[in-house]
């Protein structure tokens, strides 16, 4: 059974059809680079996995399990998401940002919960930061508090929208190595990215979205190494 | 001079009941408010025609002809019904004064507490249900303990408008400061140092605050520009 299941899933916003039909899996500990031009669907893919967007037809499954407006608080438990902008909390220090999911959702102890947290913070390097509030902390240090953020709930899959791509370049490798620490523990993956040396070293399979239909997948060798398509040549060549 | 102090003093006598129907007031106000802010955002539609019916109702009526209504419409409506029922039979007029001025608050507070909301990055509502909260649970942990930053000045603004127009009050039966002051110049003929008496009742009252508020939204100023 694969960990994520997309069986034709479409979304449209109004008239605007952002994606197509979209079939994929992502197995147990896989890690799955979602690569492709910008507007193509790559985050509403990934949005519509969590059902941060409602999906216009399809199906996802998580470990087995449909996703349903009913039981969707529960699945989002099973699966971190990581945004672009961190969005992480600013009115909590640090350490409340990780201790807020499992004290409300699962009903921890703070105790047991702050454990967790300061564990899951030294992790990412960020222990010390642990009474600081989110403001003075650097870019790529906040995105290494959301990655800790979205581990709290033991997820079983880690979603990544662009997690790079609002830091300055200097602070792009210590994400990066947290992610890459992640994927090498077994963590199922699945990471849109601009990021294509990390796709390569990283991921098992990597797709290449356009106009809302996957067009190109295979492993990073085929894909980014050797395309097949046009139009991924076409990306790759301006990207790389 | 003798009279400016005494006006002031006789206009003093009203500072606990306009302090305690403007508190008890702002608090039914923020309540009723928030729930009115809430229901506006709901996807039921009729749960959003009642809130922006209220606002609407509130919004376009003097304050002074609604209080008119609950103190002695309501009642005279009630009776005619063949229930004996009188304001002062339930806590007395202070009452329906404050239902009023709490109901009129909390149109303006709904306004204040659903921009509050508006104003949090949507971001923080995706982070919060990704991590497996309800959306009540979201908005309880994270949206609204950043909104209420954001809408305490103009929460304590209403506090001060509010503290103002209870002086209509007095024509429902509440003696507030204002009310003081006119049955003093009434006995008195000192209506100079009546109104003057009042006016700085209510200044001591309004201005402090004012001031609060505007070292609040500096600080926060100076905060966001460190940020
Ligand atoms: N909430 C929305 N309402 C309307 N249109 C939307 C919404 N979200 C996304 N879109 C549209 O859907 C299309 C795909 O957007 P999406 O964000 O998935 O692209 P993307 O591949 O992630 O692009 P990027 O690399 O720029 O992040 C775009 O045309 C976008 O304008
Ligand atoms: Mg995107």
């Amino acid at each position: 059974m694969s960990m994520i299941e997309i069986k034709g899933l479409v979304k449209a916003f109004g008239d605007l059809e952002v994606l197509k039909g979209i079939d994929q899996n992502v197995e147990e500990g896989e890690v799955l680079c979602i690569i492709g031009p910008s507007g193509s669907g790559k985050s509403t893919m990934l949005r519509c996995i969590n059902r941060l967007e409602e999906p216009t037809g399809g199906e996802i499954y998580i470990d087995g399990n449909l996703v349903t407006e009913e039981n969707i608080d529960k699945m989002r438990s099973k699966m971190g998401m990581v945004f672009q902008s961190f969005n992480l909390f600013p009115h909590k220090s640090v350490i409340e940002n990780l201790t807020i999911g499992p004290v409300n959702v699962r009903k921890e102890s703070e105790n047991d919960a702050a454990e967790k947290a300061m564990r899951l913070l030294e992790r990412v390097g960020l222990a010390e930061k642990a009474e600081e509030y989110p403001r003075n902390l650097s870019g790529g240090q906040q995105q290494r508090v959301a990655i800790a953020r979205a581990l709290t709930m033991d997820p079983d899959v880690l979603l990544f929208d662009e997690p790079t791509s609002a830091l300055d370049p200097e602070m792009v490798g210590e994400v990066l190595d947290v992610m890459k620490d992640l994927a090498r523990d077994g963590m199922t993956m699945v990471v849109v990215t601009h990021e294509m040396g990390f796709a390569r070293e990283v991921a098992d399979k990597v797709i290449f979205m356009d106009e809302g239909y996957i067009v190109e997948e295979g492993s990073p060798e085929e894909v980014l190494g050797n395309p097949k398509m046009e139009r991924t040549k076409d990306f790759l060549s301006k990207v790389l | 001079m003798e009279f400016y102090l005494k006006g002031f003093l006789i206009a003093c006598r009203g500072i606990p009941a306009t302090v305690i129907v403007s508190l008890v007031a702002i608090v039914m106000g923020a309540a009723i408010g928030l729930l009115l802010a809430l229901c506006s955002q709901v996807k039921s539609r009729i749960l959003r025609a009642i809130a922006k019916v209220y606002v609407d109702i509130v919004r376009g009526t003097p304050m002074l002809v609604q209080a008119l209504i609950m103190a002695y419409g309501i009642p005279q409506l009630v009776q005619s019904w063949g229930i004996d029922f009188k304001w002062t039979d339930y806590g007395g007029m202070a009452i329906p004064a404050v239902i009023v001025c709490g109901l009129n608050s909390a149109a303006y507070m709904s306004e204040v507490i659903r921009s509050g909301i508006q104003a949090i990055d949507k971001g923080q509502m995706e982070a919060a249900r990704s991590l497996g909260m309800s959306h009540g649970m979201a908005m309880r942990l994270v949206i609204i303990p950043q909104a209420v930053r954001i809408i305490l000045p103009a929460f304590a603004n209403e506090f001060v408008t509010l503290i103002k127009e209870t002086s209509v009050l007095g024509y429902v039966g509440v003696v507030e400061i204002l009310r003081h002051g006119q049955l003093w110049n009434s006995s008195s003929y000192q209506t100079f140092p009546a109104y003057i008496g009042v006016a700085i009742a209510y200044m001591i009252l309004t201005i402090p605050l004012s001031k609060l508020i505007n070292g609040y939204e500096r600080k926060m100023a100076r905060k966001e520009a460190a940020a």
